[in-house]
């Protein structure tokens, strides 16, 4: 795949070769590499939602290798959710500057944002649909910690039914036909099409409801948070939530070196004495975002190549 | 000699095998309701189908992109090209890998839902049937698909 020019939209469109490129790019920019790659840069950030952390990683992402940024956050107008005005707003931006960033709550915005601008469009979120930058950068982290991605086992904890970010990263993982565990109680389980369609690729996975119910070794465990709104009755909601909460106990009972991951925020589904264990690496996991999306825009700006 | 109830024409287009009552979806979905003269049959017995509906058009010749976009709706359906009386083409209908603005997008937060966008559906799964919206990502199968 070549990058230059291109939008990143969907983990779906990537392919194994191309998530390892971006995985290399994002270490020797790590390393100090490409400084001052998008010098002369501008990048747009269309935030059609608020999201000060994902705007503030692609805005200092920019900074950072000498780019420079413009961009609106929140419009709440309702001229600029409906599909039309969508595109005349992103046709307009493309005169600019040289990529669009776009997060919008409504499914397949970036996609559509993407035929109808001149520039590539980095896709930073289209509702519950996909927010590929978060799925590299947990690779890229995983790939720091282990180097042959197709041979680590991550166990995935919490919301599986709903949670974007599992999905993608599910997906990619299968690419490398890596096994999968998840764990979540029945109603959050993984949905039966995205189990099907990781298994076709040739990832062997196993489904549990209890963590402690796990007979296999983890080399990660991806914790996501349960969602209150989920649930019709607060008093399961409680008693799933502390069933699922990791804690130093939790962590120790588990394989030896087990890294934890969330994509974060968090709530109170890892406890923060967790923070101080080795074993917890979801803010360095968050801090790699930079390198990760400044290997993605000098990709697609074709500075990196 | 089989006779139709329907009179012949000399010159365009027979679609046969509809399943029944569903000749005026077809019509809808090929855009032909202003395209000259139109027969329509519903209800034919059928000794493959049961009941069937034929279309006739006459003087105008549907091209394989056309009649394949009737696939979901009428997979058996057979299409006749008819010229100087005479069948000049007979064919069955394909699955296309893609469908433009045929089905409707069942995720009601998807982008296709504004006024505009013409919704694209790509086929993911032949058996059953499985589309997947090229914009929401989120898939359907044949039997829960929403025509526009
Ligand atoms: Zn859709």
């Amino acid at each position: 795949m070549k990058f230059k020019g291109q939008s990143i939209i969907s983990i779906r469109d990537m392919e194994k070769e191309a998530l390892l490129k971006i995985i290399e790019t994002a270490d020797a920019v790590k390393r100090g590499g490409h400084k001052g790659c998008l010098e002369g840069k501008v990048v747009s950030t269309a935030f059609f939602e608020p999201s000060t952390r994902t705007r503030f990683s692609f805005a200092s992402a920019t900074q950072y290798m000498g780019g420079k940024v413009i961009g609106f956050a929140g419009t709440a107008s309702t001229s600029v959710t409906k599909g039309e005005s969508l595109v005349d707003t992103i046709k307009t931006i493309s005169g600019y500057c040289d990529v669009i960033v776009i997060r919008h709550p409504v499914e397949g915005a970036a996609r559509l944002a993407s035929e109808a601008a001149t520039v590539p469009v980095i896709n930073a979120g289209d509702g519950a649909n996909q927010h590929p930058t978060q799925t590299f950068l947990d690779l890229f982290t995983m790939s720091e910690r282990f180097r042959d991605l197709s041979k680590i086992r991550v166990g995935f904890l919490g919301d599986l039914k709903y949670g974007r970010t599992v999905h993608s990263l599910a997906y990619a993982l299968a690419l490398f036909r890596a096994p999968m565990v998840f764990i979540a109680p029945e109603i959050l389980s993984m949905p039966g099409y995205l189990l099907e369609e990781i298994r076709e690729m040739g990832s062997e996975t196993r489904q549990f409801e209890a963590l402690c119910d796990i007979d296999v070794s983890l080399d990660v465990l991806y914790v996501t948070r349960i969602q209150k709104e989920r649930f019709g009755d607060m008093q399961e909601y409680e008693r799933v939530a502390g069933t699922y909460r990791v804690t130093p106990e939790t962590v120790r009972a588990l394989t030896e070196g087990v890294r934890i991951m969330h994509p974060l925020p968090r709530v109170d589904e890892i406890d923060v004495e967790v923070d101080a264990m080795e074993n917890a690496i979801y803010f360095e996991q968050a801090h790699n975002g930079i390198p990760v999306r400044q290997a993605i825009l000098g990709l697609v700006m074709g500075t990196i190549s | 000699m089989k006779t139709y109830k329907v009179y012949a024409i000399s010159d365009g287009t027979v679609i046969d095998h509809i399943p029944a009552t569903r000749a005026l979806k077809v019509i809808d979905i090929l855009g032909i309701e202003n395209e000259g003269i139109l027969t329509i049959g519903i209800g034919f017995s059928s000794k493959k189908m049961g009941k069937k509906d034929i279309i006739k058009i006459e003087n105008k010749y549907l091209g394989k992109d056309e009649t394949d976009k009737i696939s979901l709706i009428a997979p058996d359906a057979t299409i006749n090209i008819i010229k100087n009386g005479t069948l000049k083409e007979k064919r069955r209908i394909e699955r296309p890998d893609t469908y433009i603005d045929i089905v409707k997008c069942r995720n009601p937060n998807c982008i296709t839902q504004s006024t505009g966008v013409k919704t694209k559906f790509r086929v993911v799964k032949s058996s059953p049937l499985t589309l997947r919206c090229h914009y929401c990502e989120r898939t359907v199968e044949a039997g829960e698909v929403e025509i526009l």
